[in-house]
């Protein structure tokens, strides 16, 4: 809090344009998540005292694979959310690759693959066009993609008619529930744990390592200064875009695979995906942000979920702590960004 | 500093969750995990269970029907007739339709079978039909907007009982009025249909486990959400059969119909107890999740109850399941456009049409399962011999 604030900080929002040697810059980020993880730790170790078994290989991993779409989710917005802004259509965008897939693929386990490429197509396209709407008509992000969430909801339904039809082959499902048997260790490993370390991996190297994931956050951090230094700002925005939908188109396949075609899938993803991502310490307003943070996040929330269900808590509270998170995180927002001044 | 505020957050949730570890909380419905191992019971019974309806219900099952054979959709149990000569009148008709909803794979089936009846009566010219979006204000202004126009009769699928009541008996000042699936609270509409009901549903469900588990086993029921009549009705049912049974309810939980949730909550269960014997269902949407929960695990599927929903079918036939499935059978719906038919012809119909309520087993699931009809048909809907099957009820 300077007395005179010099013209950058003026205009900063939030912190100033990210600097400083990987080092510093790491220890930061440590210091912003490591509440995170001991979150996280808390919650496993209170489940494993009332169900035991929970740290078990097998049940652990099938923790995992029930929480990897999720984690996928909260990787994807993290993206959008360090540039600065908020995508609310990643939930519908599960919706329809699932009941796109189903329609498609039609039991026929030769269609799988063409289809799948299908989808991230389609996700490509939402994306770009959630950045377009966002960074050249300037439409406030929260708008663009809630539209896109009505829009592509409205299309299922339409296109379904409230029955979805069709089905998921074996080797369509076979990412979201089955495993591989037999691996040294760990027994049963679930391709969908797979599928989260890898991805979460390139989600860490994307944000964290290299220069495009450096310019999201000060994309974030600081919009103005950020262009003025060379960042094309509309284009790192609508890249964090697409990969939140590609995010989710991946999510969806998990998530089908877990539960198979039904009528009612994805509701309300996007916003476990934002809480996670905040629980994570990510800012909301952009510019500060771990993907590893996000992950433990989105595992802590699905973690206080099923904490609260051994509980015997109702549907109801699992909404209300959600809605509780979101709400402390915009506070501490702006908490922090007046501090700034 | 930074971290004393973020450190409020995580400081609240930490607060929360020792409240909830030490509260716990064991509502009366008996949903939820209870202190030890023994599960939680069945609970107190809701204020909706009514004993005597009960008893009526479970006795219906057994009772013959009066109607053309093999087609259970003109059948009923028990008929008190009512004479409908006064509301003759010559082809052709205009008849009109106030829908509480199409919002579920229930209802657009049995919506489809309706059409589908509709167009095979050649004397009705007009078919106007009014869709309330399962809200109960706008149901009640399209009734009275029909019950102005020229209707010959009027059908009426409540969206809610009480609230839907003084709509239903205005309209019957001006129109012979026909209700199914749920009813209102009064008398004055020509015919009520619907099948035997939910404590039926529920009672065959129940009595399927206590027959296929042995003594002592686990059951894990189902539900998909309390204070809804027609799941309430079928719970217990359940309840009331379980409890005289010498199996053990490890739990009541609710799913809200969402896959998802089942797997996980049949998964936690499994963890908890080991082995679960028997699962009571009060619907049939997610009992594939269910089912799928146990291979998940690398168990068997245990007895399972569902519904005539073409995706449990197929699975219980592809897999040798050891299931039921009870069914709330969408040929009401073309009851009510044949109803409809009578009324106008000044034919006899029953005051309240009771339908059987037939249950798919292991001897009938050959009769009923299709491999080529989308996971979400219904077996029940009595369509397979109409025009335009299976075409119209695929696109």
């Amino acid at each position: 809090m300077s007395a005179t604030p010099t013209a950058p900080e003026r205009s900063a929002p939030h912190e100033p344009v990210v600097k400083g040697s990987a080092a510093t810059r790491a220890l930061k980020t440590v210091k912003g998540t490591a509440p995170v993880f001991v979150l996280l730790i808390i919650l496993i170790a209170l489940i494993a005292q009332r169900t035991p078994v929970f740290l078990e290989p097998p049940v652990f991993l099938a923790f995992l694979l029930q929480a990897a779409p999720l984690v996928l989710l909260a990787c994807g917005q993290l993206f959008v959310i360090v540039s600065g802004e908020f995508d609310l259509s990643v939930g519908s965008l599960m919706t329809v690759t699932v009941v796109v897939a189903a329609r498609l693929i039609d039991g026929d386990p030769a269609k799988t693959y063409r289809v799948m490429a299908l989808l991230f197509g389609i996700g490509l396209l939402v994306g770009l066009v959630n950045g377009f709407v966002t960074t050249r008509l300037r439409v406030p992000s929260f708008i663009t993609t809630l539209g896109m969430l009505f829009i592509l909801d409205g299309a299922v339904n339409f296109w379904t008619g409230g029955a979805p039809r069709g089905s998921l082959p074996d080797n369509f499902r076979v990412f979201g529930r089955s495993a591989i048997e037999d691996f040294p260790v760990l027994g049963r490993l679930p391709y969908a744990v797979i599928v989260l370390v890898v991805l979460g991996a390139v989600a860490i190297y994307i944000l964290h390592f290299t220069d495009f994931g450096r310019r999201m956050m000060s994309t974030g951090g600081n919009p103005v200064a950020s262009e003025l230094s060379g960042v094309n700002v509309a284009r790192v925005k609508t890249a964090a875009f697409v990969l939140s939908a590609l995010f989710a188109v991946a999510a969806g396949i998990l998530y089908g695979g877990f539960t198979n075609v039904s009528a009612r899938v994805g509701e309300g993803f996007e916003l476990q995906a934002i809480s996670a991502v905040v629980l994570g310490g990510a800012l909301l307003g952009g510019g500060r942000g771990s993907m590893g943070g996000a992950m433990a996040g989105a595992l802590s929330l699905v973690a206080l979920f099923r904490l609260l269900n051994l509980y015997g808590y109702p549907q109801e509270i699992r909404d209300a702590i959600q809605g509780l998170i979101i709400i402390a995180a915009v506070a501490l927002a702006a908490l922090r960004s007046r501090a700034a001044r | 500093m930074r971290v004393g505020r973020a450190g409020l957050l995580y400081l609240f949730i930490a607060l929360s969750l020792i409240a909830a570890a030490c509260g716990g909380s064991d509502d009366d419905n008996g949903n939820g995990g209870g202190a030890g191992e023994e599960g939680s019971g069945t609970g107190e019974h809701s204020e909706f269970f009514d004993q005597a309806q009960f008893e009526e219900q479970l006795a219906q099952r057994d009772i013959e029907p009066e109607g053309p054979e093999g087609e259970p959709w003109l059948q009923a149990i028990e008929p008190e007739m009512v004479d409908t000569s006064e509301f003759a009148t010559d082809a052709p008709w205009n008849v009109c339709f106030s829908n509480a909803a199409v919002d579920n794979p229930w209802r657009v089936v049995g919506f489809e079978t309706m059409n589908a009846e509709v167009d095979a009566q050649s004397d009705i010219a007009e078919f106007t039909v009014v869709d309330a979006e399962a809200n109960d204000e706008k149901q009640i202004s399209d009734i009275q907007d029909l019950a102005r126009g020229d209707c010959d009769v009027l059908i009426v699928s409540p969206n809610t009982t009480e609230a839907l009541t003084p709509a239903v008996e205005q309209a019957c000042e001006s129109v012979p009025v026909i209700v199914f699936d749920r009813g209102v609270n009064t008398d004055c509409p020509t015919t009520f249909i619907h099948p035997i009901g939910g404590y039926a549903f529920g009672a065959d469900a129940a009595e399927f486990l206590v027959d296929n588990v042995d003594s002592g086993g686990n059951i894990l029921a189902l539900r998909i959400l309390p204070g809804v009549d027609v799941l309430e009705t079928r719970w217990s049912a359940g309840k009331e059969i379980f409890d005289d049974s010498e199996l053990s309810v490890v739990g009541v939980e609710f799913t809200e119909g969402d896959a998802a949730r089942v797997k996980s909550i049949v998964s936690d269960y499994i963890q908890r107890f080991g082995t679960i014997d028997g699962v009571w269902m009060d619907a049939g949407a997610t009992s594939v999740a269910a089912a799928e929960a146990f291979e998940d695990n690398g168990m068997e599927v245990p007895p399972i109850t569902g519904e005539d929903q073409n995706d449990f079918l197929t699975k219980w036939e592809e897999d040798g399941l050891t299931a039921l499935a009870p069914t709330y059978p969408t040929y009401q719906w073309r009851t009510a456009v044949l109803a409809a038919t009578q009324i106008l012809s000044g034919e006899e119909v029953p005051k309240e049409w009771v339908l059987p309520q037939p249950k798919i087993d292991e001897s009938t699931l050959g009769e009923y399962v299709a491999p080529d009809m989308p996971p979400l048909f219904y077996a029940l809907c009595g369509c397979q011999e109409m025009d335009g099957f299976p075409e119209r009820w695929t696109e």
